[in-house]
């Protein structure tokens, strides 16, 4: 037995238990804080006991979303998983879970872990607890006042990723330039995987896009067919670098508005027919990311398809929930590119329900409100739906409303959200349906509110 | 360069001329493609990261950068953010590899920092009372004795985070560190980018006032953020 990792799971498993009871939170960072003081290399010595090894994921979008259904195609196979589940993604939190999930001397409690990684914490998570297979999402702009530029974040990883053994395997959306290229010449296997439909193009790269020039020469790429943000088949007018070939392709794609999407994918053992619970293009590339990974780790491809049909919207992204006899859709915005896929969803019905923007600028919503610029509100300008704004930093989308081209009168500016809750319920019609848009923090603090109503379960309980 | 939501003061200028009946026309040019004298009335040009400071500044060197200083000198508005302002300066030092020189627009030079700057801006401004932004930069902008700043920072770092200047005055052109965007909450700095530009090519000299309720209850907003995130 080693006793300071006993003690520091001890001490882990107390704090979350104690901070739970006091009613002061989820208790899933600061736990693993006192985990690790007490052991440094607690999750080090965690992760090299899980039997079958880790996986880890990291990207932009989509982290929480694709290591949920990953985790549930594993398990609806069999295998018992760890897995942080409430989507804590740094060091601290993925520390906590693993101690939560092992037993009192640090005996884990599953043959294998699922671990969903921050872009900047992703080096250190992979060097503590060496994943067998790595998956990486897309890298897009996110909250870049709190990682410095794009570039530093994709340096770090392609250096992060040529540390990985040759038995070790990365799974890589070949759609986005930058981690198709980070990822030539690795020792470790490289699986790819990527869009090949014509049904649902983009006709030019959106204003939030970035990484539209080539990461080996600097010319601008040319793109033949783009999917989402800076994602599609391009090649580079420089140097000739183009999109690698696709191991695991969408050949046809149905988006069915907001009920979920289906999927024709081509695979190396032949065609397979998905469909998942979630709806939108990017749960498109989260539902192909989780099936050609668990494929890839032998998961039979009927259990894979039952996973993803079975699976529904993670904690909080997109949420369905009865108040006061209105039904309320939450959606959380996070960045551009996610804010723009909303828009783009909610565009494509021809948006007639009314909605309401959050929008703070803590820590983890992205201090710098300039991003709600790089966002194409200009979808909302010929909808009819009537749109209120709240949140800390509600009178900034107001703003961008107005700019967007959205008329006076369709523009509702609230206050801060408790009060703009009810004003903004009260003028959604009895049976009615609305949309919620929050950023991060606002979500949290929407789920409280509901759940102090007795509307939703406490994220931590499911 | 368009980093940051600067695209934000782009729209600022376009709708604010068509809410006025003035026809407004977004033109990018882009690197390699030449800048026609006398056929453009505002001037933007924003923020990129370091890799892409490289070629633009080349880009701006030569005809495309003569073009400009002819243009601005003759009254044009500009309003330059972040690189773009760093390279309107005499030069850019970074911390590693070769100094970029820029065109020389703005008596100032700027020279890379360690420590990055971030966060919401207020600064007292004598042309435009308080403007309100948001910084991300790690360098550190020094003007010379001709140079007039914006303003003076009331909260955040500013050009340098020692001296209390921000930004830089120059005839009709403004550059700042000021993200936001800057020009959707500060409609005063807007509408005096285009009053210089009709008056400058059609004489005129009153700009008809729009409303400014939400951009002014943005601005408010802003403002005490900044002072309680200080």
């Amino acid at each position: 037995m080693d006793p300071r990792l006993a003690a520091a799971v001890t001490a882990s498993k107390l704090s979350a238990t104690a901070i739970r009871w006091l009613g002061r939170g989820g208790g899933t960072a600061a736990p693993g804080v006192v985990a690790n003081l007490i052991d440094p290399q607690v999750l080090d010595k965690l992760s090299r006991r899980v039997a079958s090894g880790c996986v880890v994921v990291a990207g932009t979008n989509g982290k929480t979303t694709t290591a949920r259904m990953l985790a549930d195609i594993l398990e609806g196979a069999g295998v018992r998983v760890i897995h942080n589940r409430s989507g804590s993604n740094l060091v601290r939190g993925i520390s906590a879970a693993f101690a939560g999930q092992s037993s009192l001397v640090g005996r884990p409690g599953g043959d294998l872990a699922v671990i969903e990684a921050d872009e900047a914490a992703f080096p250190e998570v992979v060097r503590r607890t060496q994943p067998r297979l790595v998956l990486l999402l897309n890298l897009f702009r996110d909250q870049l006042d709190r990682y410095g530029e794009l570039d530093t974040v994709a340096t770090r990883w392609g250096e992060t990723l040529r540390t990985l053994p040759a038995d070790a395997t990365v799974v890589v959306n070949a759609d986005d330039p930058s981690l198709a290229a980070m990822t030539e010449e690795l020792s470790a296997r490289r699986r790819t995987f990527g869009f090949a439909q014509d049904r649902y193009v983009l006709d030019a790269l959106p204003h939030a896009a970035d990484s539209a020039t080539c990461r080996r020469c600097g010319a601008p790429l040319r793109y033949r067919r783009l999917f989402l943000s800076h994602l599609g088949d391009y090649r580079c007018d420089g140097c000739g670098y183009a999109r690698p070939p696709l191991d695991y392709a969408v050949t046809g794609l149905e988006l069915d508005g907001l009920e979920g999407v289906g999927m024709a994918v081509s695979t190396p053992a032949g065609p397979l027919g998905l469909h998942a619970g979630v709806p939108g293009l990017y749960n498109a590339y989260n539902a192909l990311a989780a099936a050609a990974t668990t494929l890839i780790m032998g998961v039979p491809a009927d259990a894979v398809g039952r996973g993803i049909a079975a699976f529904r919207s993670a904690f909080g992204r997109i949420e369905r929930v009865d108040y006061r006899g209105r039904h309320l859709v939450i959606v959380l915005i996070k960045n551009p590119v996610g804010f723009n896929e909303v828009l783009r969803m909610l565009a494509m019905g021809g948006l007639a329900e009314p909605a309401l923007i959050v929008i703070n600028d803590l820590d983890a919503d992205g201090r710098d409100v300039s991003w709600l610029w790089d966002v194409d509100a200009e979808q909302l300008a010929g909808v009819p739906a009537t749109l209120y704004t709240a949140g800390i930093r509600g009178a900034d989308m107001a703003v961008r409303l107005k700019y967007a081209g959205v008329p006076d009168e369709r523009i509702v500016p609230l206050g801060e959200l408790r009060a703009a809750l009810d004003r903004f319920t009260e003028a959604v019609a009895e049976g009615g349906t609305a949309y919620v848009l929050p950023t991060y923090t606002a979500m949290l603090d929407l789920r409280a509110m509901l759940a102090e109503r007795g509307v939703v379960q406490s994220f931590w309980e499911q | 360069m368009n980093i940051y939501g600067d695209r934000g003061n782009v729209l600022s200028l376009a709708q604010r001329c068509r809410w006025r009946g003035i026809d407004a026309e977004i033109v990018s040019v882009g690197v390699g493609e030449p800048l026609d004298s006398g056929r453009f009335d505002v001037f933007f040009w924003g923020g990129g990261q370091d890799r892409e400071q490289i070629p633009a500044s080349a880009d701006v060197h030569g005809v495309k950068g003569q073009v400009l200083k002819a243009e601005v000198n003759d009254g044009a508005p500009l309003l330059s953010v972040c690189g773009g302002y760093q390279l309107l300066g005499r030069y850019y030092r970074p911390l590693d590899g070769p100094e970029l020189p820029g065109i020389g627009l703005f008596d100032a030079w700027t020279e890379a920092g360690h420590e990055r700057f971030i966060g919401n801006v207020v600064v007292q401004s004598d042309e435009f009372g308080e403007v309100v932004g948001f910084e991300n930069h790690s360098g550190r902008t020094f003007l010379g004795p001709s140079a007039r700043p914006l303003g003076r920072v009331r909260v955040g770092r500013g050009n340098n985070g020692s001296d209390g200047t921000e930004g830089c005055r120059y005839r009709n052109a403004i550059g700042c560190y000021l993200h936001g965007a800057l020009l959707p909450k500060n409609p005063a700095v807007s509408d005096f980018l285009i009053h210089g530009a009709l008056e400058r090519r059609y004489g005129l000299t009153e700009l008809p006032p729009l409303e400014d309720d939400l951009e002014d209850a943005a601005h408010a907003s802003a403002v005490r953020r900044a002072v309680a995130t200080r």
